[in-house]
């Protein structure tokens, strides 16, 4: 399988009222044809701002994707600026996203027949009509019950689920190669999103498209990815393997995030660990690893030297660490 | 407790405590046009409450013999027809100005929030009634609606405020009313029931307080517009009697001198619109401060 | 296409066209003076004996109860009559029928201009949030929501009129007697009432469009490939449309208001002067009359306003 997207090195800053926030400060990843691959992190670790600078969707008065490459089909697509047409036939064409809200995503005053034919008719060229006919068999294939009808109608009539169904639809419409889902069930009840997972697992199969999920839902990827990246404060962590990963984490960090869940094999008396200490101020942050003030393995090297590279441990898992916690 | 406190190791604090007050007041100050119209307000008040020891001359003295004069050192403005001095009338009209604002104002917010407060609070047919009341009023431009009432009451300052005030109304009770609309849906007034509090109580406790920011706003902008309304009418010449110095009837009486002494009309019609201005932009910053988020609303 | 929004629509104008009648009704009565002796004054019958006015009164229905004469009014009204005038020795309506129409046309003139020029301003301000336009825009509106539109009459009157000699002091002409003399006469005017108007619709374009951009789905919209041009125009300007059109409501109220002002500056024969020349001659049918009127036309451009409102915005529909 090649490599659909490669990204070095990836670097995203905020300059806001109270200082510089480097939302993402150095990632790397690639992503291969038509696999599942996970994003992990907690809020505000910069994983929905690596995928926005992907597309080039940072909204540029307070940020700009300072330096790093983004290859894709051989070209690095930071090398154009962002509304240029090569950018543009990208968006959508190639690379699609879908986002967190589904309430508010979908424009409120047009059907949902206008929003599902407007990338085919740009990207593809196609006839209104045919395109027409294209939206109503991938509504169909999304599991919308009676979708002739329901194409003219509009977002408010229907519900959060479906919505997001609508999202799903309308990104695979010009048959993207990445599909980068942005927490695309957070908003959703339980039950809704285990359909909508299944859904979105099942569609990229068919189109035979790569998934990026970002989420901070260990269940999702542990289900659903067969790679995982791990972020922290706008870096990378830990990388690997699912059954790496969560057979044997290395990073702290990770070690903590499994720690927190609950699992229904242990004793009922048991208390819940959480990690310490509450997740890092990103404005002007200092230079050291920013897990420091949180991690019970830190050692004297960790306060002095800079944030750790990744180093390749076992097989395809990588962890940014000073500590070798396998052995700890 | 000192589980949860970890050593930060040159991070900063996740939640800095800065003091509320002092952001507000930070985020107002900082736009230069708003400061602007902050020392025109408060020069306007300063003129109003010392207008006998900054004015040069009686407002009221005619000076036959120095007649529609031009601007010099002696007139720094210049006169009008009867030999008033232009510039004391100026510092005077803010006395007239700044008073029917904020009576106006008063009246118009005491009326127009009890009425608002009642139909969002109580809703049902109170809401109904209110709400198609305040659509009549609104059918009617303010000034015709001014200019009617103080045709009723007759001329004189007292009269003027009214009817000012009687135009504005529907303002106020439109907007308390959305805002009541929608603080009512919050958890905390349902727990305020809960605990047996009586409907006045939280009306007047809870519901109210939460409605402060954009009412501050509203009033800001509206004492502009009740200072231009009371100048529309005392350029019409009903309202304000002479020889009383108000700066819409200043305009009026300059109007046939234009040619010759444009000074007349332009002057007080120049301070006018600064006041109004100034008024305006305090308004904006003063929603920028208290909640960026009004900006669509008002 | 009878959607239940419509229907409430039209129930809820009925019910405030009575009220507004009322009070029209209400305030015409609290007019100080005994209407029957300002006409006796005025129409110079003073000779007339106590039986004749009494004859008068009852000629004009004042005998009766409020209720009734208000009932008796609004059938006067119904059938076109709005009573009769004092100054003008003629019928109220007659007198409005002259003078409306002009006041329309420069209303209608100054409506459409503030929607040309207004809307577009703010939006584009909006999208060039920052640079020079914006500013230039946001401050010009600034202060065109303050300027005292009867002295902005004056000074232009004292620049173009007096000073440059370009445009005609005041006057009316109806444009189908002679067209560039009546363009002439009428720019000035129009431009004093549209100033507002333009100013406010900047604004409120600007800060919806502003307001709109930061939507979740315009995010999508910009994530579909789509260009600026597509965002702004195919997404954001029908969403940015819906506060600003509940905003041309109050515009013809207020252009009416200015009206009253405007024709005093520039001697223009129409209904707001008329308003004005009543009032100060106690000419109180007249009063009623261009008062009713007015409200009524602000009342019908409400609705339609609210009923194309519920075209731009598919939610109100089905409410």
């Amino acid at each position: 399988m090649s490599v659909l997207l490669n990204v070095e090195d990836l670097k995203t800053q905020f300059r806001i009222e109270q200082g510089l926030v480097k939302a993402v400060d150095g990632v790397s990843f690639y992503i291969d044809e038509e696999e599942i691959v996970g994003m992990v992190g907690e809020s505000g670790c910069g994983k929905s701002v690596t995928q926005m600078s992907v597309l080039q969707l940072i909204p540029r008065p307070p940020g700009e994707i300072v330096s790093g490459r983004v290859i894709f089909e051989g070209r690095d697509l930071l090398g154009f600026k962002p509304n240029s047409p090569e950018m543009l036939s990208i968006r959508g064409g190639k690379i699609a996203m879908i986002f967190q809200e589904p309430m508010t995503s979908l424009n409120p005053v047009l059907s949902i027949a206008q929003q599902l034919t407007e990338m085919p008719k740009l990207h593809l060229n196609m006839e209104t009509s045919a395109a027409r006919e294209q939206a109503v068999e991938l509504l169909r294939m999304v599991s919308i019950p009676d979708a002739e009808r329901r194409i003219d109608d509009y977002p408010h009539q229907f519900s959060g689920g479906m919505r997001q169904r609508v999202m799903i639809a309308m990104a695979l419409s010009c048959n993207p190669r990445i599909l980068i889902a942005d927490e695309p069930t957070t908003a959703l009840d339980v039950t809704t999103q285990a359909q909508l997972l299944d859904l979105m697992k099942d569609m990229v199969a068919r189109f035979r498209a790569s998934l990026v999920m970002v989420t901070h839902n260990l269940g999702i990827v542990a289900r659903y990815a067969q790679r995982i990246y791990v972020m922290y404060a706008g870096r990378i962590v830990e990388s690997g393997t699912t059954q790496e990963i969560f057979a044997a984490p290395r990073h702290p960090y990770t070690i903590g995030l499994l720690a927190c869940v609950p699992r229904l094999d242990q004793k009922a008396g048991r208390k819940l660990v959480p990690i310490v200490g509450t997740p890092p101020n990103l404005i002007d942050m200092p230079p050291t690893c920013a897990f420091l003030p949180r991690c019970p393995y830190h050692i004297e090297t960790c306060k002095r030297e800079p944030w750790p590279e990744l180093r390749r441990i076992a097989g395809r898992q990588y962890v940014s660490c000073y500590v070798d916690t396998g052995s700890a | 407790m000192a589980e949860l406190e970890t050593p930060l190791f040159g991070f900063r604090e996740t939640l800095p405590r800065t003091k509320e007050f002092r952001r507000i007041v930070r985020v107002f100050l900082s736009r230069k046009i708003v400061v602007f119209g902050l020392i025109v307000i408060l020069a306007l008040i300063l003129t109003a409450v010392f207008a006998p020891v900054i004015a040069p001359y009686d407002p009221y003295d005619q000076n036959l013999y120095d007649v529609l004069r031009k601007p010099s050192s002696k007139y720094f403005l210049g006169t009008d027809a009867v030999g008033r001095d232009t510039l004391s009338r100026i510092i005077y009209g803010s006395r007239t100005s700044l008073m029917i604002g904020v009576v106006a104002l008063g009246i118009a917010a005491s009326i127009g929030l009890a009425m608002g407060l009642i139909a969002g609070y109580f809703g049902g047919l109170a809401y109904a009634f209110i709400m198609r009341l305040t659509d009549a009023l609104m059918c009617f431009p303010m000034i015709l609606l001014a200019l009617v009432v103080a045709a009723i009451l007759g001329s004189g300052l007292k009269n003027v405020m009214l009817a000012v005030g009687v135009a504005l109304i529907p303002a106020y009770c439109r907007l308390l009313c959305g805002l009541v609309l929608s603080v009512k849906e919050n958890d905390y007034i349902l727990a305020g029931r809960a605990m047996g509090a009586s409907n006045l109580r939280i009306m007047f406790l809870h519901v109210l307080p939460n409605c402060f920011p954009p009412l501050i706003v509203l009033m800001t902008m509206q004492v502009g517009m009740a200072i231009l309304a009371e100048a529309g009418l005392s350029f019409l010449g009903i309202g304000i009697e002479q020889p009383t110095a108000a700066w819409g009837s200043m305009v009026s009486d300059g109007y046939q001198y234009l040619l010759t002494h444009p000074i007349l009309s332009f002057a007080p019609g120049l301070t006018i619109m600064i006041v109004v201005f100034a008024f305006n932009m305090v308004g904006d910053g003063l929603r920028d401060a208290l909640d960026p988020k009004l900006r669509g609303t008002i | 296409m009878t959607y239940p929004y419509i229907l409430r629509r039209l129930l809820q104008s009925i019910i405030v066209l009575v009220l507004v009648s009322m009070i029209v009704f209400v305030l015409m009565r609290l007019l100080p003076g005994d209407p029957i002796l300002i006409y006796v004054t005025q129409g110079n019958l003073e000779s007339s004996t106590q039986e004749q006015i009494d004859l008068l009164r009852k000629e004009f229905g004042l005998d009766k109860s409020m209720p009734a004469q208000y009932v008796n009014w609004i059938a006067r009204v119904i059938r076109g009559d709005l009573g009769k005038s004092i100054l003008h020795r003629d019928s109220v309506s007659g007198e409005i029928a002259r003078r409306l129409p002009i006041t329309f046309f420069l209303g209608m003139l100054a409506f459409v201009i503030s929607i040309l020029i207004g809307i577009p301003a703010g939006i584009i301000s909006a999208t060039r949030r920052g640079r020079w336009l914006d500013t230039a825009v946001t401050t010009l509106a600034n202060i065109g929501i303050t300027v005292p539109i009867f002295w902005l009459g004056i000074l232009l009157i004292y620049f173009f009129a007096l000073y440059l000699g370009w445009l005609p002091v005041f006057g009316y002409t109806s444009p189908f007697e002679d067209f560039w003399l009546s363009i002439k006469q009428v720019i000035m005017p129009v431009v004093c009432l549209s100033v507002f108007a333009i100013a406010s619709n900047a604004r409120q374009a600007r800060s919806s469009m502003l307001e709109v951009i930061r939507q979740d789905y315009i995010r999508t919209a910009w994530s579909k490939g789509l260009r600026e041009r597509s965002v702004i125009l195919g997404h954001a300007l029908k969403n940015a449309l819906i506060p600003v059109v509940t905003l041309i409501g109050m515009m013809v109220r207020n252009i009416f208001g200015g009206s009253v002002l405007i024709e005093t500056v520039f001697n223009i024969p129409g209904m707001g002067r008329l308003a004005v020349e009543g009032i100060l001659g106690k000419d109180y049918q007249v009063v009623q009359g261009c008062v009713l009127i007015t409200a009524l036309i602000v009342l019908a451009s409400n609705l339609v306003v609210d009923i194309s409102y519920g075209w731009l915005d598919p939610r109100i529909r089905y409410k």
